[in-house]
């Protein structure tokens, strides 16, 4: 009988001595290939007496299997240091750096944000948002505003004109984001709350003014509301949006054609170095103007005075912009200089949200 | 503005509060005080002083050396070259470090040809008090060493300024401020009674108001014998104060009365006058050199003041100087008239004349103060100057309705929130010069004929409150009510809101610029309308409504480049006008790229993708604002061709079918770049928001149930050759009509031309997803899809199988 055990021991140290995938494929076919040593030894069992065959059959089957095991761990191996060889081949310089995201690059501009800001604190406490176009009749933008024909009032805003119709009527670009006032109280029917965000235009140029800017007009117009609520809605106003716990604020009378009482309110701030901080020191600066829509502009509309009444007010949305984060100087809000949209601007994602805050 | 000083106030008001709570309370009743100027704090380092000795200055033969004597210390020497400085006279000395308003500058220690100068003795020049720097101030030999000049002189009052509002007529007076602090409360206002001058012979001069719509009412008296001179230095002061310079007796007569009683009066010199006074329109042609020197062409728009030679006054306005009174002038002719304010409004913005009496009669004057107010003005004139008066002569009638408001006494309550008991109201109310009647709940409210802004209740609610304060007015909670939470924004708010954070998100940023642009460059994207031109632009290169956004955002990106910052990427959503009508306004979402301001990574990199900006990165910017906007993206043509600022052969525009055009995108014309003076290379889309077609509004937020295919779906490649003239557009097309329910898409992976490939044509490669829909397809059946996606490609574009 051969002598498989001595047989086993051979193929085990020819396999452990295998140096690559061929030559442990040429131990494999010495054992188990047509013509190898342990395929010869199963060849003999058909040989064999059945007792015999009982006796054998187990031991050369085992040995088989064995050297199998023997052959498919040695493979591994290989694989494993073939791989493990590649990987030490394919190595990155991981300090390479990446693309910024594009989210992370562009930005909204801060009225952009700012409008969205004011549109969610407004929106909780019940106005919808209307809108109209810069273009408007002196009927909207002052007259039915009760701005007397002739009146000094209407220098008080430097207006841009269109040349004169055939008629001899003249268009403008608004001076005011008022006539959005008008223009909804002639569409609607009260109760009316909404605010009015957009682009008005003044014939003035300096630090603070520019040919063009941005305001938002508030109104509301119903059977009770009066300046004990505006004063409440633009103080809760100005908490939220500045986002403090607390803002003094003073109400000073003052004139505009369109309403009666006027207002003007300064909310009380400590400036110190550019930084603005609201609700200390004793700076008081002057953020809009309101009042009681007058009755002539209610009357004007189709409103009865007597039965209906309101307030409105208007900002400057640039204005409170500036104020809440930092800008010194209007006119860079429209030079369009990327190094400034960059550090003002908003990234796309910074949505304001009253639960998410504002700003943050 | 008006300027007055505490002590003028205190004339009117007797007041025992500080002027810091004086100026807390006018900006509280809504006189806001602009600015306080506060003189003794100015003046302070200028004490009166006694040269003790003044050598001559040895290196100089025009300065001495003094020694001055400022009551403290040692004598201090000066430097000065002043013709009258001399030892033992009194004057007015300056130390080193204190700021000297005359020459805007802080004195220093200095050396003066060898000779230090501790200090300066200042002439009126130097303290601003005229323009007199000859000599240095000599005082009295009374004068106390030591002490304040400016308290000494009477020069430290302070000069408080008030941003006026222009309803409050009453307020262009000193006498109206002080009527309005006495009834907040802060002193008692002195209001006596003016005395009528007895005139002694009729007025000579006869007035005729030939237009009597521009002029109601007219005063006029003679004072013969007067003996005018420079006004007294109580009177200088007063108008040196408020920066009106006194010129003589008459004139500083009637510019005291406007800003002590908001009222302008006119002194003519009688001896000037020819004849009788005709107020009247002037006559086109006419000219009047007024008191300003300067001579102005009138038309009959303007109302003028004329005797028998001519015109002589510009009515309201200016006087003419022809007729001016100077320190020659014996006989005045003091005038006191009503103006129509309207009139003197256009005139004056006509001849281009803002004078404090323009200021006062556009704003409306007290009409029951005009022959008070000539009285006054008699009186003043007889005191400084002497003379006999005349009797007063008027023309037309000054009376003017007086209004009386009917006042529920719930107004208040109504419009402000505020509970006032009436006792409180009506003393308010009296104080400015209203009278109440009744009790109840119903008053009556008269209104005074200085306050002609009040017409109504709402007005004599703003008084009560104003006078009360703002303050007291209770922060009321105003309860949302309960109207549903539903959106806010319109939909063009929405579309506008989502375009600007898709852009954002695409790495552009947001830009505000002018919705103005140069005539050439508004010409040049097809605006240019004349309609559309401002009659007034600012500057002449923000003259037209814009037509696009592009030539704005193409300047600013060319000024970022031109400061180093050459890869920028931009987007505006704004307003664009295609007219002027409101229809014709539209929002453009507008971005643009510069250089290597890829929407994958902008500027260089080691990962090196693809160069410069494209037509692709506009068409990809301009889809993902449209379908953020809620544009339906399957529906959205693209069709070849811009309009003529793009590069006609890399530009497209956006469709939904010929007649909706959302919008273009590609490269910018090489010329439309140099006529922006811009360099490329340069990008851009513009897309009209408004133009998207409004979704149907659903019952039900519940979205679509989702179809899942149980099946595996197929993918299968074609290259096929065609004319270069194909567009994929229509490939792609094609092959997707071959089985509109089979085929989940397509996709071109490849484009390519050259080796291989015939020259004028080109391979386009495509690769399109079948969707098994209700059971797995046998081999045969993909074959013969495959063939009929094949024939219909070849049948529409003339493509073959690439071999």
């Amino acid at each position: 009988m051969p002598d498989t055990a001595q047989l086993e021991l051979e193929l085990l140290r020819d396999i452990a001595a295998a140096r690559d995938e061929a030559s442990l494929e040429a131990v494999r076919v010495a054992a188990l290939g047509k013509n190898g040593s342990i395929t010869a030894l199963l060849k003999t069992l058909g040989t064999l007496q059945p007792e015999e065959r009982k006796a054998q059959g187990p031991s050369i089957n085992g040995l088989k299997d064995r050297v199998n095991a023997a052959l498919a761990a040695r493979r591994d191996e290989f694989k494993s240091a073939t791989l493990e060889a590649r990987l030490n081949t394919e190595g990155v310089d991981v300090t390479l750096p990446v693309r910024e995201t594009a989210a992370e690059i562009g930005r909204v501009h801060p009225i952009t944000q700012v409008i969205d800001e004011l549109t969610t604190i407004f929106a909780d406490m019940g106005f919808a948002v209307a809108e109209g176009p810069d273009i408007e009749t002196d009927d909207y933008n002052f007259t039915k505003l009760n701005f007397p024909q002739d009146h000094p009032a209407r220098e008080m805003q430097d207006t841009f004109f269109f040349n004169p119709k055939p008629d001899g009527s003249r268009l403008l670009l608004r001076t005011h984001t008022s006539p959005v006032q008008v223009r909804t109280m002639l569409s609607q029917k009260p109760p009316i709350r909404v605010i009015c965000p957009g682009r008005t235009y003044r014939c003035d140029s300096d630090q603070t003014h520019t040919p063009m800017f941005h305001q938002v007009e508030g109104v509301v117009i119903d059977k009770g509301s009066h300046l004990g609520h505006l004063k409440w809605i633009l103080a809760e106003f100005c908490k939220a949006f500045f986002e403090v716990d607390h803002v003094n604020m003073r109400f000073r009378p003052s004139f505009f054609p369109f309403t009666e009482p006027s207002l003007e309110v300064d909310i009380q701030c400590r400036r110190d170095k550019g930084e603005i901080r609201f609700g200390e020191g004793d700076d008081w600066l002057e953020i809009l103007g309101c009042g009681m829509v007058h009755p002539n502009v209610l009357k004007n509309c189709g409103l009865d005075p007597d039965a209906y009444q309101g307030f409105a007010w208007g900002m400057g949305i640039d204005r409170i912009a500036m104020l809440k984060y930092g800008m010194a100087d209007l006119r860079a809000f429209f030079e369009a200089d990327v190094r400034w949209l960059s550090h003002y601007g908003f990234r796309p994602l910074d949505l304001p949200t009253l639960a998410g805050g504002l700003s943050s | 503005m008006m300027k007055f000083t505490l002590a003028w106030l205190k004339e009117h008001l007797d007041t025992d509060h500080s002027l810091g709570e004086l100026a807390d309370k006018l900006t509280m009743i809504g006189l806001e005080v602009e600015r306080i100027e506060d003189k003794a704090k100015l003046y302070a380092p200028f004490v009166i002083a006694r040269v003790a000795d003044a050598k001559q200055h040895p290196n100089a033969d025009r300065l001495r050396v003094c020694m001055v004597d400022t009551g403290s210390g040692d004598p201090i020497q000066v430097v000065c070259g002043a013709p009258n400085a001399r030892a033992g006279m009194k004057g007015v000395f300056v130390p080193p470090g204190a700021y000297i308003p005359g020459k805007d500058m802080t004195l220093q220690v200095g050396t003066i040809r060898g000779v230090e100068s501790r200090g300066m003795l200042v002439s009126e020049f130097e303290l601003q008090l005229s323009d007199d720097h000859e000599g240095i101030i000599e005082l009295p030999d009374d004068a106390p060493v030591g002490k304040s000049f400016a308290h000494y002189a009477g020069i430290d009052d302070p000069v408080i300024e008030i941003n006026l509002t222009p309803n409050r007529s009453d307020c262009t007076a000193v006498h109206g401020i002080a009527r309005d602090l006495s009834a907040a409360d802060m002193g008692v206002f002195k209001d006596s009674a003016i005395q009528a001058v007895r005139g002694e012979f009729p007025c000579p001069v006869a007035v005729k108001i030939e237009a009597p719509e521009l002029c109601p009412a007219f005063a006029l008296r003679l004072i013969r014998g007067v003996k005018n001179g420079p006004s007294p230095d109580w009177l200088q002061r007063r108008l040196t104060a408020i920066g009106l310079r006194p010129i003589n007796a008459l004139v500083d007569v009637t510019n005291f009365i406007t800003y002590d009683r908001g009222r302008p009066l006119h002194v003519f010199d009688a001896a000037k006058v020819r004849g009788n006074l005709t107020v009247r329109r002037a006559r086109a042609g006419e000219t009047l050199t007024a008191l300003d020197g300067k001579t102005y062409a009138l038309d009959d728009m303007v109302c003028v003041i004329a005797d028998e030679a001519g015109v002589e006054s510009l009515s309201g306005i200016m006087g003419g100087e022809p007729t001016g009174c100077s320190e020659a002038t014996t006989d005045v002719l003091i005038e006191s008239a009503l103006w129509e304010p309207k009139n003197i409004s256009q005139s004056g913005r006509k001849l281009g004349i803002n004078s404090d009496a323009r200021y006062r009669f556009e704003r409306g004057v007290d009409p029951a103060f005009m022959l008070p107010a000539l009285e006054l003005a008699s009186q003043m004139v007889l005191d400084l100057c002497g003379g006999t008066p005349s009797q007063n002569t008027v023309a037309g009638s000054a009376e003017a309705p007086e209004p009386v408001i009917d006042f529920p006494v719930s107004e208040l309550k109504r419009l402000a929130g505020l509970t006032v008991p009436l006792p409180e109201m009506r003393r308010v109310l009296e104080r400015l010069g209203f009278f109440v009647a009744g009790q109840g709940e119903r008053v009556k409210v008269a209104v005074p004929s200085w306050r002609p802004d009040v017409q109504g209740k709402a007005d004599v609610v703003e008084e009560v409150v104003r006078i009360v304060g703002v303050d007291h007015v209770p922060l009321t909670p105003f309860d949302r009510g309960e109207a549903p939470r539903k959106p806010v924004l319109t939909p063009i708010q929405t579309r506008t809101r989502k375009a600007k954070r898709a852009l954002a998100a695409r790495d552009l940023i947001e830009a505000v610029t002018w919705s103005f642009v140069p005539h050439r460059q508004a010409e040049l994207f097809g605006g240019g309308k004349s309609e559309l031109v401002l009659a007034n632009p600012i500057a002449a290169e923000l003259s037209d409504m814009r037509p696009s956004l592009i030539p704005g955002l193409v300047a600013a990106a060319q000024r970022n480049a031109d400061r180093g910052f050459a890869d920028v990427a931009l987007f505006e959503v704004g307003q664009v006008f295609c007219g002027d009508a409101p229809g014709d306004q539209f929002t453009a979402a507008t971005g643009i790229r510069r250089a290597l301001a890829k929407p994958n990574g902008i500027g260089r990199h080691w990962q090196k993708r693809d160069g410069a900006v494209d037509a692709f990165d506009a068409k990809a910017d301009a889809l993902a604002a449209l379908v953020a906007a809620g544009a339906p993206a399957s529906a959205l043509q693209i069709a070849s061709g811009a309009p003529g600022w793009f590069h006609p052969g890399r530009s497209g525009t956006i469709q939904i079918g010929p007649q909706n055009v959302l919008g273009h995108f590609g490269e910018l014309h090489p010329r439309t770049l140099e006529a922006l003076d811009a360099d490329g290379p340069l990008v851009a889309f513009e897309v009209i928001l408004e133009r998207i077609p409004e979704q149907k509004k659903k019952p039900t937020r519940a979205k679509a149930a989702l179809d899942l295919s149980p099946f595996q779906p197929v993918e299968r490649d074609f290259a096929f050759v065609v004319e270069q003239s194909v567009k994929a557009a229509d490939l792609v097309r094609a092959a997707q009509g071959a089985d509109r329910k089979l085929i989940a898409g397509v996709t071109v992976f490849d484009v390519y031309e050259g080796k291989g490939i015939e020259p004028g044509k080109k391979s386009i490669a495509i690769a399109v997803t079948i969707q098994p829909r209700d059971r797995t397809m046998t081999d045969a059946e993909i074959e013969a899809l495959a063939a009929k996606i094949v024939g219909e490609v070849g049948k529409r574009t003339g493509g073959v199988l690439r071999g």
